[in-house]
């Protein structure tokens, strides 16, 4: 059974920090916002509010917009050589890890994530994506051509401009990063909006931003709501791209956003309802803690979760067994406890979802393994949950729940198991585990999805690209192929005469 | 005063007209009747007369084509070809153009007044070039392996998108036809072609040279149809992959918006422009009027990349005034199969009045009119070539993209200026600059925000070369190999490794 945290902070040995940073960052200033308004940010563990934060509208996305795209027209932050970025980078990555306790402490408060997890892998890994940018800025090629007559052609890939980015809640500072790295690398300025539930975080590294000595302007924070803030976002006249990662149905609006105001591209990252295949040939021990992982991961906020775990027939029943063992040993507790596994999910809207998806399961046939209740008086801690008997008409099969919800089917063949994969709006990752090669080989190509992890879950490396097929959105992030979301392509071509070759 | 067909080969012209083969939707293989049965008219802008009756394609036709289209992906041959085969039938299809080109360019002259002889020894030789730079790459798409940063094997694959939608305008019906199907059909990707309800006859046309060229059923299908119908079907469709979309900025928004109400597919689009032409004191003025004319009048100004603003440097102001009257005076407005003309007719007569109230427009808010003006006196869609002068930066005819014969000349001083000048549009398509310094050459093409920079040439296009627009002239590439990324999807895969002896 799960072991409930008790409340007390320092029996963990961390200091959970005072609130700093509360305002929004623009302009190389931490400011107010125009109307005066502020809104609270909330302790899952508990309920109760953190601080409360500048909450940013119309009118302070217009200030940041400003000062960015001046940054962008008139300051050096694009007239820099690349390694004049990369030097900035590198030190902002280097008062990132200084500062990694009070970051992850931050951002452990907000979300409810994995205090120890965030310390020693999420924050650096951060950090990391920084430094590979930073790596990546004096590397930025065009091509020359080879024109089909007398003409010299070479493409320049320009700053696109000033970036618009709008980011979730489950992963804040790691998505922060993915983002506005490659596009600082490339010489854009950059608005960031991030997710009301977890501003925190990103309004420190705004501070740590400043600190390196990043010219004024060319890294804004603005706080606030989806509606007013992240829509003056998508819809700026200003604003020359904007990346997107969070729900489909914010996706629709952004991109709308972007139609109907000044025809800007815009990246979405959006949800997914991800099938691990697991055949007979698995081993299986280590299938459950793969499973395992896959499901409950951050608590089962994340984009690529493993939600539909199709086990081949022959494996089923030992399998099932195994996952519902290690499911219930799995602790569930505070997040600055070393030992617990999972935190409380990020608010009570999705809490209150979740419950209403495990009650929803059980209406509609599927049958309870483990779990499926909350775990605690106060916080919105849920149990981790295993369903079997799956159909693939199930609501729970189909809708991406984002919890602790494990959903087991049976499967027959490895045709029908590709089908049933495939047979989804969403196609953002998917796992195959089989020590057999003929197979890995196929079914990597069948599924038409962006990430397709083999014998593994949820691997996410800096040089790996990373991104959706079908409803779960369009651009990759992570790689050198991220860089070409904040570059533009111009051709520039001129008359040649006397050229010894063509 | 433009010199106007003399009437001499008027008769023989009307009767060069065309037989008109194929009237039909092109869906999975065969020539069918719309669902609803009902057709419309394609105008022949020389007479204003109607050429011929189309099958109008609606949102039931459409679903039948993307049915076609989503078979021939899933479960058909196209994609599981290797590159090599897949050339062999694009350099097939290649050829019968070729083979073909007289008729082909022919079509396109009724259907858009664009010059017959043009098409025959350019346009049509090169959009069967450019079938064939794409079918050369059918064989050489790839992925990387990665650097990953712990023991783990991790690649890309470049995965063909699947069933692609193009909406191509009326402008360039067959460079646009073969520019938007080449690579897609590289990438192994099927596809519906929703071609201009001005032009559909040669895109009909293609259709069944594809067929012969051995392209399986349901992998290439043309619906021809309106924009609001066909065209909206085809944006908001919840089974197709992917829109790339060549046409206005207006137009480019509701596609757009259609694809994010949808099912949130990816769309690239290529929209208007305002680009600017700019020369330096130090141009040679000869060659630079002709260019200047050449950039505002090809193809009767129907061309997004048009260098409609013509910035001027002082010192070679009169000069340059002077050649260009000299020079205006050669072209000839006229039929456009006689081999003598410059240009034909605009496209319909709602261009045509478009183009003339924008003329008016410019007169009205001050501009001085320095040639031409006015419509031709004849039968047909025809306007002399026109130049405004004195126009300032806040007129309508200089902001605004006229697609039509008129250019709007500005006077500037230094090189600052003009950058700030020519920067200062919504667009960003394309620029002229004209210079043989070395050192305003480069500051002007890195400062101006458009996809394609000419130095010392206009239009200078090549297959090789990446077409797009900044701004709200749109985003996404054409041509070069650029062209191929909207219709692949990247794909990661990524395994543990044991005792790898590197990283």
């Amino acid at each position: 059974m799960a072991i409930e945290s008790n409340g007390k902070k320092t029996e963990f040995s961390v200091m959970i920090p005072d609130v700093k940073f509360t305002k929004l960052f623009i302009n190389g200033n931490f400011v107010d916002s125009v109307s005066g308004k502020t809104f609270e940010t909330i302790d899952p563990r508990t309920g109760d509010p953190i601080a409360r934060i500048a909450e940013g509208d119309t009118e302070d996305v217009d200030l940041a917009v400003k000062a960015a795209r001046e940054a962008f027209d008139n300051g050096p932050w694009p007239r820099l050589p690349g390694q004049g970025r990369r030097r900035l980078m590198m030190k902002l990555a280097d008062l990132i890890e200084q500062n990694v306790e009070e970051i992850a402490a931050l951002e452990a408060l907000e979300a409810g994530k994995l205090y120890s997890l965030l310390k020693n892998m999420d924050i650096p890994a951060a950090a990391e994506t920084l430094r590979y940018y930073a790596g990546a800025a004096d590397k930025i090629h065009g091509e020359t051509l080879k024109m089909s007559r007398d003409l010299q052609g070479y493409t320049l890939c320009e700053p696109i401009g000033v970036v618009g980015v709008i980011i979730p809640w489950n992963y804040p500072c790691n998505l922060m990063f993915i983002k506005f790295a490659p596009a600082l690398a490339a010489g854009c300025t950059v608005v960031v909006k991030p997710s009301e539930e977890t501003s925190l975080s990103a309004l420190f590294c705004a501070h740590l931003v400043k600190e390196a000595g990043f010219p004024d302007g060319v890294f804004n924070v603005v706080p606030g709501y989806g509606h007013t803030a992240g829509a003056a976002i998508s819809s700026h006249m200003d604003i020359d791209k904007v990346t997107f990662t969070g729900s489909t149905k914010v996706g629709r609006l952004v991109m709308v956003a972007a139609a109907k105001s000044n025809l800007k591209p815009v990246s979405l990252e959006l949800g997914g309802k991800n099938p691990l295949i697991v055949c007979d040939d698995a081993d299986v021990e280590t299938a459950a803690t793969i499973v395992l992982l896959g499901s409950l991961w951050n608590k089962g906020e994340l984009c690529v979760s493993s939600s539909r775990i199709l086990i081949q027939e022959g494996i089923y029943e030992e399998l099932s067994k195994k996952l519902v063992e290690k499911a219930q040993k799995w602790v569930v507790g505070d997040p600055f406890d070393p030992r617990t596994q999972q935190g409380p999910q990020v608010n009570q809207v999705q809490f209150d979802k979740i419950l209403s998806y495990i009650e929803l399961g059980k209406a509609e046939g599927a049958t309870l393994l483990t779990g499926g209740k909350r775990c605690s008086e106060r916080g919105f801690y849920i149990e981790p949950t295993i369903f079997t008997d799956v159909q693939d008409h199930m609501r729970i099969a189909k809708e991406e729940i984002f919890g602790p919800v494990i959903s087991l089917m049976k499967f027959k063949t490895i045709e029908e198991a590709i089908k049933r994969a495939n047979a989804t709006t969403y196609g953002l990752a998917a796992g195959i585990l089989t020590k057999d090669l003929n197979i890995a080989n196929t079914v990597s190509r069948s599924i038409r999805a962006g990430s397709i992890w083999i014998n593994c879950y949820a691997v996410f490396d800096r040089d790996c690209p990373y991104g959706g097929y079908k409803m779960s959105g369009f651009g990759r992030d992570l790689g050198m192929k991220a860089l070409d979301q904040y570059l533009q392509v111009k051709a520039v071509v001129t008359p040649l005469y006397n050229s010894p070759w063509l | 005063m433009a010199a106007e067909s003399n009437g001499n080969g008027t008769l023989e012209s009307y009767l060069k007209l065309p037989q008109i083969k194929f009237t039909k939707l092109f869906i999975n293989g065969q020539f069918v009747d719309s669902v609803s049965g009902r057709t419309f008219e394609t105008i022949d802008p020389r007479t204003g007369e109607v050429i011929a009756n189309i099958a109008e394609g609606d949102k039931k036709d459409v679903d039948l084509a993307v049915q076609a289209a989503r078979d021939a992906f899933d479960h058909g041959p196209w994609p599981r070809l290797p590159g090599v085969e897949r050339r062999k039938i694009l350099m097939k299809f290649a050829d019968l153009i070729d083979e073909h080109t007289e008729e082909l360019a022919k079509l396109d002259a009724i259907d858009a007044g664009k010059l017959v002889h043009l098409a025959k020894i350019m346009e049509i030789p090169e959009a069967a070039e450019t079938l064939r730079y794409y079918a050369g790459a059918a064989d050489k798409i790839h992925g990387e392996t990665l650097k990953m940063s712990r023991e783990l094997q991790g690649y890309t694959l470049h995965e063909p998108m699947g069933v692609v939608g193009h909406i191509i305008p009326w402008n360039f019906p067959s460079t646009m036809f073969t520019m938007k199907v080449g690579p897609a059909l590289a990438a192994g990707c099927t596809m519906i072609v929703k071609p201009a309800e001005q032009t559909p006859l040669s895109a009909l046309y293609y259709a069944h040279l594809a067929k012969l060229a051995g392209i399986p059923d349901g992998v290439l299908n043309v619906v021809t149809g309106f924009g609001h119908t066909a065209g909206a079907a085809l944006s908001s469709h919840m089974d197709v992959d992917m829109i790339s979309f060549t046409g206005s900025t207006e137009v480019g928004r509701l596609v757009m918006q259609a694809a994010a109400t949808s099912n949130l597919k990816p769309v690239c689009l290529e929209l208007g422009g305002k680009s600017p032409f700019m020369i330096f004191d130090d141009a040679d003025v000869d060659k630079v009027a002709e260019l200047a004319l050449q950039g505002s009048y090809f193809n009767k100004g129907e061309i997004c990349v048009a260098g409609s603003r013509v910035f001027v440097q002082e010192g070679i102001y009169v000069k340059f005034l002077i050649k260009l009257k000299e020079k205006v005076k050669n072209w000839v407005v006229g039929d456009p199969f006689e081999p003598t003309s410059h240009y034909g007719p605009q496209v319909d007569k709602k261009q045509y009045e478009r183009v003339l109230s924008y003329i008016e427009k410019g007169k009205k808010e001050g501009a001085t009119l320095f040639h031409g003006g006015k419509a031709l006196d004849r039968k047909g869609y025809y306007i002399e070539p026109t130049i405004f002068i004195d126009v300032t930066d806040d007129m309508t005819i200089a902001k605004e993209e006229i697609f039509g014969p008129v250019m709007s000349i500005f006077k500037f001083k230094t090189v600052e200026e003009v950058i700030k000048r020519a920067n200062a549009s919504k667009y960003g398509l394309a620029a002229g600059v004209m210079t043989n310094d070395l050192n305003i050459a480069n500051t002007v093409s890195r400062s101006i925000r458009a996809g394609a920079i000419w130095m010392n040439c206009y239009f200078a296009f090549d297959r090789d070369s990446p077409y797009g627009g900044y701004k709200m002239s749109g985003f996404g590439r054409d041509l070069g190999m650029d062209g191929l990324k909207k219709y692949l999807q990247v794909k990661s895969v990524v395994t543990p490794i044991y005792n790898s002896p590197w990283l």
